[in-house]
């Protein structure tokens, strides 16, 4: 068998792996396309503007949304050093215990501790919130399709509704979301917060910034494992070519013989 | 003993008494093997690979892995962010099960092809389809395992299944929920058996090699080995071909791992499990999707069950049904063409599964769960009374006699011997 028949499985492989894709874009609603920092295989996230979503959430999304899986200390990934770590922390309050007296007490928190919740519970989320439960933000961009641009056209996808549309009390016009009406009012606003660095905030900046933020908490070893990929495929297509030329020279004689 | 086999006395000591290094070298290294395998020969030991890349990485990922409802999907996402290199052992571990899938089908395809089933691999071919079988419980129940939404509802969907059995069908639920719905218990005893099932799968992969080792490998000739000019020895021809193989293999596979991890996941497993809401469309991995759209082809709901269950089970007895003694389709036109129709019908199966069975998606699922019917227990067993196989080639090493070339080279080699 030839290379080109070789290549004629790959691109059946191929065609397999395409065809998923069109499955899978076909039935969601068109986003616009931001080309992320992180999504080329070469991809990195850009710190700058993970640390301006990290202000943007804090700031804004922290009112209702919960980020149960990350902790101060993996804010390192971003590049905060160990006293901006320690300060960041020591903002919130932590519910500890109990202690030798058997008492619950709260503490300024420590970089070990999870990200603090806005809501005791769940329940206390749901009551809060006219019935509708703020889904926790750790994995959001891993847990929808097409996560980073659903995300950026969601906030920013906050217009007038159709004239013929009724919009019900608590529910606000989307027009990324699926069914059009969503339970969470326009969260960015024109310098809605007050960029660190001088940075304009205006809502799609802090959109684009807030969903990098995300994104680094959904995939924080997204750069170790690019990094790691481009090293392991290379060191591959290195040994897939010696062992094919030794599979040609140990083959030689067999070849030769027909 | 006679002369030692061996240069290093150890080994020859221990042959003696145990014969594991006669085994391996007959095995292994002199194991006659036709030569004129071609790359679709690479895929048993790719699957072979893949299994044990499989167990290596589950184990060490259930020494991470908490198997309890409130705990579940934290720890695998412990094992994502905290565990060293957990990350790497879990996307290869969740792609390994996709890779695993994709490698046996070809495996499967290849069989049909070249018509590997026939007398007298019947054996290994049923082993093969047990293995198939095993297979899918175990990658049913590990995809369980996360407690993501499409883990839970996966679960309940494919579980109640067993209720469509007349009369003991919903006592059979109970028991295997271990409750009265997908609950702690359930999660707890898939665990159990997610873990025990590749070590079974091992198992039937001994004895499907025991098997395959009987007669060797079919060839893309399909006819018998005639003697030592028609076959090399598995070692070093077979071994640097199955490793130039797993090479591209791993390079594809790891393009996978490290860019696309979540690509053939599906993103509500990212959502804790939730019994109050169910997703919009409960969908299982992709290498479900033809049985699923059989399933759900069939308007009766223990109809579609069977149906599913008879798609395997027609591959049990398929070395019957197909009563053609030319094993190749290379000499059975009529066979070949009618090899693509089912390809192609299959795929097609796996695009249905995967759509809303609405409108006209149900219609196409029925026409190709027919069809696939059809191929087994129709065509086959028709098609050796209308179809005029081409003339087979006297062995091996003197293949197709059409031109007259091609004549004179064949009376040339067998005068040389």
């Amino acid at each position: 068998m030839r290379f080109s028949k070789l290549v004629l499985y790959f691109l059946i492989l191929f065609n397999f792996f395409l065809s998923k894709l069109a499955l899978s874009a076909g039935k969601a609603i068109e986003y616009p396309d931001k080309n992320w920092s992180f999504s080329s295989i070469f991809g990195t996230f850009d710190k700058a503007s993970a640390q301006r979503g990290f202000q943007v959430y804090k700031e804004v999304c922290a009112g209702c949304h919960g980020m149960r899986l990350i902790s101060y200390r993996n804010l390192a990934a971003l590049g905060y050093n160990q006293d901006e770590l320690k300060a960041i922390a020591s903002q919130f309050e932590i519910t500890d215990g109990p202690n030798d007296d058997g008492e619950f007490f709260t503490r300024p928190g420590r970089t070990s501790d999870k990200f603090a919740s806005p809501y005791p519970n769940k329940k206390a989320a749901i009551a809060a919130n006219g019935g509708a439960y703020p889904p926790d933000l750790s994995l959001i961009i891993k847990a929808r399709p097409n996560g980073a641009n659903y995300l950026h056209a969601l906030l920013s996808g906050y217009v007038e509704p159709p004239k013929n549309m009724k919009v019900p009390e608590g529910m606000y016009y989307n027009k990324f979301y699926s069914g059009n009406l969503i339970a969470m009012p326009q969260p960015l606003y024109e310098d809605g917060v007050e960029y660190l660095d001088g940075t304009k905030a205006s809502p799609d900046q802090m959109a684009i910034d807030v969903t990098t933020f995300l994104a680094w908490a959904s995939e924080p070893e997204l750069e170790e494992r690019k990094q790691l990929g481009i090293t392991v495929i290379l060191f591959l297509i290195v040994f897939s070519i010696l062992s094919y030329f030794s599979m040609r020279q140990i083959w030689a004689p067999i070849k030769n013989k027909n | 003993m006679s002369k030692p086999k061996f240069k290093n006395p150890v080994v020859n000591w221990i042959d003696y008494r145990l014969p594991i290094f006669t085994f391996m070298n007959h095995e292994l290294n002199e194991y006659p093997t036709p030569k004129n395998l071609n790359y679709f020969w690479n895929f048993g030991s790719l699957a072979g690979i893949t299994l044990v890349i499989m167990i290596v990485t589950g184990i060490v990922l259930s020494m991470n892995y908490t198997a309890h409802i409130d705990y579940a999907f934290d720890s695998v996402e412990r094992i994502m962010r905290d565990v060293n290199h957990g990350w790497l052992l879990r996307y290869i571990h969740m792609n390994g099960a996709s890779f695993f899938f994709i490698v046996v089908y070809i495996h499967i395809f290849r069989g049909l092809y070249y018509g590997s089933y026939k007398a007298p691999r019947e054996i290994l071919w049923i082993l093969g389809v047990l293995i198939l079988l095993l297979m899918m419980a175990t990658a049913f129940m590990g995809y369980v395992l996360p407690w993501g939404q499409m883990s839970f509802w996966g679960a309940t969907v494919i579980t109640n299944l067993f209720s469509a059995i007349p009369l003991v069908g919903e006592s059979i639920v109970t028991w295997l929920w271990g409750g009265f719905s997908v609950d702690n218990p359930t999660l707890n005893r898939f665990f159990s058996l997610h873990f025990v099932l590749p070590f079974v799968i091992v198992g039937v992969v001994i004895l499907h090699l025991v098997a395959l080792h009987r007669f060797g490998s079919n060839n893309p000739i399909g006819i018998d080995v005639k003697g030592k000019q028609d076959t090399i020895p598995f070692h070093p021809y077979y071994t640097i071909k199955d490793l130039f193989g797993l090479s591209v293999f791993a390079t594809v596979f790891a393009a996978a791992v490290f860019f696309f991890p979540n690509f053939m996941g599906h993103p509500d497993n990212y959502i804790p499990a939730n019994p109050m809401v169910t997703p919009a469309h409960i969908v299982p991995e992709w290498y479900f999707l033809p049985f699923y759209a059989i399933l759900r082809a069939i308007p009766d709901k223990l109809g579609g069950v069977l149906f599913m269950f008879g798609a395997i089970m027609v591959l049990f007895v398929l070395p019957w049904l197909d009563k053609s003694s030319v094993r190749s389709s290379q000499f059975r036109p009529l066979y070949k063409l009618f090899f693509w129709f089912l390809v192609i019908d299959c795929i097609a199966l796996g695009y249905l599964g995967a759509m809303p069975a609405e409108g006209i998606y149900v219609v196409l699922s029925r026409l190709a769960t027919a069809y696939y019917f059809f191929h087994f227990l129709i065509i086959l067993p028709l098609l050796p009374k209308i179809e005029s196989t081409r003339p087979l080639p006297v062995s091996i090493s003197t293949p197709i006699i059409t031109t007259s070339s091609n004549a004179s080279t064949v009376m040339a080699m067998r005068e040389k011997k």
